[in-house]
């Protein structure tokens, strides 16, 4: 989807018609529809981008490189092949490591099958699968196709014929899912990333569950054009959900605490280059100062590592700093072991890369090396300035909030730089620092509406005659704390105990509670 | 000022929020010599609102004030006039994410309703996507086409009034995304399916029965969907509260205060001793629930559209 939405040129008055209906100055009719047919940007796998490799609910972001070889729930294969075909297209991994897309299959005729109608006579004595674990490597290595072991595994049970409809489907379904291994490609998107996230490494993102994102986004009416305030401690998933829902339109300071900016989930997204030109960051160390007025870019060491966002250093690599200190759970499954695993490869070759490079350039000059170096602090020097300076402005759209901090501090001198009449929201994966900043926001005012909240989300199976919510389901998401700013009164004393007047309960129902309650 | 982009101070022709302090707001029409009552007194547009900034307070006549919000479809949300049962942010929001809509989305609608959705949708496909949106309904169509023409974001969207389910949205092979809120989704599964590019898109459905859905989902499999997935969410709002519990008395062990049987030096709920010569109590903050909360509200079922 360009930039520029449907139509490829201005109209003759010169301006860029929003939306797809023509020129609502000069009235010029748009062009006819341009369908974004198979040729269209965005629409094929190109190499160079990045994508996510998706098997029934599992998810794994990856940059198509040629001669890169993937490890992706428990095959190994190259991407090559997948490069030119549209996004959305399923694979097959063929014994060579190899993409094949999967063609279109015939199912099998439903002849009136055998089967029976409840389980009082099948005795689970594990016997009645005649194939054995070596009888089904054989298969396998003889290139025997998914579909075809399914079958061979109905045909040698003993018991299959006697399980009810039900238990047929649900074991052809379990049977499918472990032998006919396709791989789907399809775009990143907060939807995909997030819930990637939360099922794979949820501790990177504080246990941010992918609805209470959902609603942050909304709370936080993040849109084209705004100037958002976002800090945050979740990989940089955050900060790629907010900027896809920004389209590139309007601008973000990330602020960072020590360290530098995170971003490795942001660079999953694919955005365009043009995304990041109004993507600033700036320091947390240094918002006291700014708000003091004695913050100066001179106060900077030169060679401030903080100023340098982990981007660059951590090469897309997952392999991060935990994200909460006070977690002693590890989240570790096979999945996380050989993903790291995959990492550590890519990271060797990508370091080998780079050696030879650094090789080069030493041996080009040491001088433009130096110079290199200069102009980019120099470029890094003038963004943090120019992030003072929209900071300092004081007229933010937003603020989002999402880390391992504790809220209340980073809430109380944050709010400063948003404007009168903006949305902000917190979250934490705790409850209790959010019931603190709720009082301190009230003792401070210039803030109404605050909500404190969570969302309760329920997957369902809804099959003919089997619809019911699924057996697990997730204990917690993580809370929210939302409010809007309001002009603070000269008289600030007065407008934080009016307003805690306004917002709090009427007095008679106060009372009733605390009678409750005692 | 506009739906779609902030602005700020207050204008003519705005919808702006009037908010008299907890959960308690309305919106209103901006006008030169209108008046508008509150409890609090009355507020002339002319003088009090008109080139005053969003965010600021405005005194009424009768000496209590009262904050002039800007709008944002939630805003609109939680107070706009209700013509059909609506839905709400809780929903809006995953809604939004799992139909994957950002600036530049094309997104077909139906029904329109109360244009709670819509204008949530608008809001985020704005400033080069459009919505497509389908009523039966001809005054709630006609309702909905003066609202969005009030609210400036005529331009970002297109009102049919049809049978999606005879006739379709009007369009075709043109949508990122197709939501339907109507009784018989099924019925409308086809045309969603063409409406949707060539190369594929996301598809949502809100039914509030389990019938429904069932339905839903068998058309969504047989016209060859995919990622077909259902869920509902809920929203649960915790009360901030300093919750004072008494101390009981449990008989006359120790004449002082420091009851041995309870240990008072227990700081783990940030605690708070009140000393009191009979009974002492603890404070704590707590997140209290509320009484009631919204227990279902719809099934979303979710699903792509792809080439496979």
């Amino acid at each position: 989807m360009g930039a520029r939405g449907r139509l490829s040129a201005p109209a003759q008055c010169g301006r860029w018609p929003e939306g797809a209906r023509g020129c609502t100055r000069c009235l010029q009719p748009a062009a006819v529809r341009v369908m974004e047919g198979s040729t269209g940007p965005g629409v094929r796998i190109r190499e160079g981008d990045c994508a996510v490799l998706k098997r029934d609910e599992v998810f794994k972001a990856v940059p198509i490189l040629k001669r890169r070889k993937v490890i992706f729930e428990k095959q190994w294969f190259y991407l090559d092949n997948a490069i030119g075909h549209i996004y959305g297209t399923t694979f097959e991994v063929t014994s060579g490591g190899s993409l094949q897309p999967k063609k279109e299959m015939e199912e099998p005729t439903t002849e009136t099958k055998e089967a029976g109608t409840d389980n009082r006579n099948i005795v689970d004595d594990g016997k009645s699968q005649k194939l054995t674990h070596d009888d089904i490597k054989a298969l396998k290595d003889k290139g025997i196709k998914g579909q075809e072991i399914v079958q061979q595994l109905i045909e040698n049970s003993t018991t299959f014929r006697d399980k009810t409809e039900f238990a047929q489907d649900k074991y052809i379904k379990k049977k499918k899912k472990k032998y006919e291994a396709v791989i789907t490609i399809v775009k990143p998107s907060t939807r995909i990333l997030s819930t990637m996230y939360y099922a794979r490494e949820p501790g990177k993102i504080n246990h941010l569950r992918y609805d209470t994102l959902a609603q942050m986004l909304t709370l936080g009416n993040i849109r084209a054009g705004n100037k958002m305030i976002v800090m945050e401690t979740c990989a940089g998933l955050v900060l790629g959900a907010v900027m896809e829902r920004m389209g590139g339109y309007g601008s973000i300071i990330q602020m960072y605490p020590q360290g530098g900016p995170v971003r490795a989930a942001t660079s999953s997204f694919g955005f365009p280059a043009s995304f990041f030109n109004s993507l600033y960051e700036f320091p947390l160390s240094k918002v006291d100062s700014l708000l003091s007025g004695t913050f100066s870019i001179e106060t900077l060491p030169s060679e401030s590592e903080d100023n340098i966002p982990a981007e660059e250093e951590s090469n897309g690599s997952l392999d991060e700093k935990p994200a909460s200190i006070q977690e002693t759970e590890e989240e570790s499954t096979t999945e996380a072991a050989m993903e790291s695993n995959q990492t550590e490869e890519q990271e060797t070759m990508d370091l080998a890369a780079e050696d030879t490079e650094n090789k080069e350039s030493k041996e080009k000059g040491n001088k433009e090396n130096i110079r290199e170096k200069q102009r980019k602090q120099q470029e890094r020097r003038k963004k943090l300035a120019e992030a003072a300076a929209l900071l300092k402005e004081k007229n933010a759209d937003g603020l989002i909030v999402a880390g391992r901090f504790h809220p209340t501090p980073l809430l109380l001198s944050l709010l400063e730089f948003v404007a009168p009449s903006r949305p902000f929201v917190v979250y934490c994966q705790y409850k209790e620092p959010l019931l603190e900043c709720y009082t301190k926001l009230r003792e401070k005012g210039g803030v109404i509406n605050l909500k404190l909240s969570e969302t309760w989300l329920r997957n369902y199976q809804v099959l003919p005659d089997r619809s019911h919510p699924k057996l697990t389901m997730s204990g917690g998401g993580g809370y929210l704390l939302s409010g809007i700013t309001v002009a603070m009164d000269k008289g600030k004393s007065d407008a934080g105990s009016l307003e805690a007047e306004k917002t709090e309960e009427p007095t008679s129902k106060k009372r009733k509670l605390e009678e409750l309650h005692s | 000022m506009s739906f779609v982009e902030y602005g700020d101070t207050i204008q003519e022709g705005d919808t702006a929020i009037v908010f008299l302090g907890h959960e308690s707001m309305f919106p209103v029409k901006v006008q030169h010599g209108s008046k508008t009552q509150t409890k609090y007194g009355v507020i002339r547009h002319s003088t009090d609102l008109i080139g005053k900034k969003y965010g600021s307070k405005v005194t009424c006549s009768k000496g209590g004030w009262v904050v002039i919000l800007h709008p944002t479809p939630e805003l609109w949300t939680m107070n706009l006039p209700h013509r059909t049962q609506i839905l709400y942010s809780t929903d809006i929001s995953l809604i939004t994410m799992m139909l994957e809509l950002k600036p530049g989305s094309i997104v077909c609608e139906s029904g329109t309703g109360s244009g709670s959705l819509s204008h949530a949708i608008i809001r985020t496909v704005a400033p080069t996507g459009h919505l497509y949106t389908v009523e039966f309904h001809q005054q709630r169509a006609e309702k909905a086409v003066e609202e969005f023409r009030e609210h400036k974001v005529e331009h970002l969207v297109t009102v049919k009034n049809q049978d999606v389910c005879k006739n379709g949205f009007g369009v075709s092979n043109v949508a990122d995304a197709v939501f339907l809120d109507i009784p018989s989704p099924w019925e409308a599964i086809g045309h969603a399916k063409s409406a949707l590019k060539v190369e594929g898109g996301r598809f949502c459905s809100f039914s509030p029965c389990i019938e429904q859905v069932q339905r839903t989902c068998l058309a969504l499999e047989e016209h060859g969907f995919t990622e077909i997935n259902t869920l509902e969410i809920l929203l649960r709002v915790y009360n901030v509260r300093t919750i004072s519990l008494q101390i009981p008395d449990l008989g006359k062990a120790a004449e002082d205060n420091s009851n041995p049987g309870f240990d008072s030096s227990n700081q783990a709920n940030q605690g708070v001793l009140c000393g009191s010569q009979q009974q002492g109590t603890i404070q704590f903050k707590s997140g209290v629930p509320l009484r009631e909360m919204v227990g279902h509200t719809g099934y979303l079922t979710f699903a792509t559209k792809s080439l496979l």
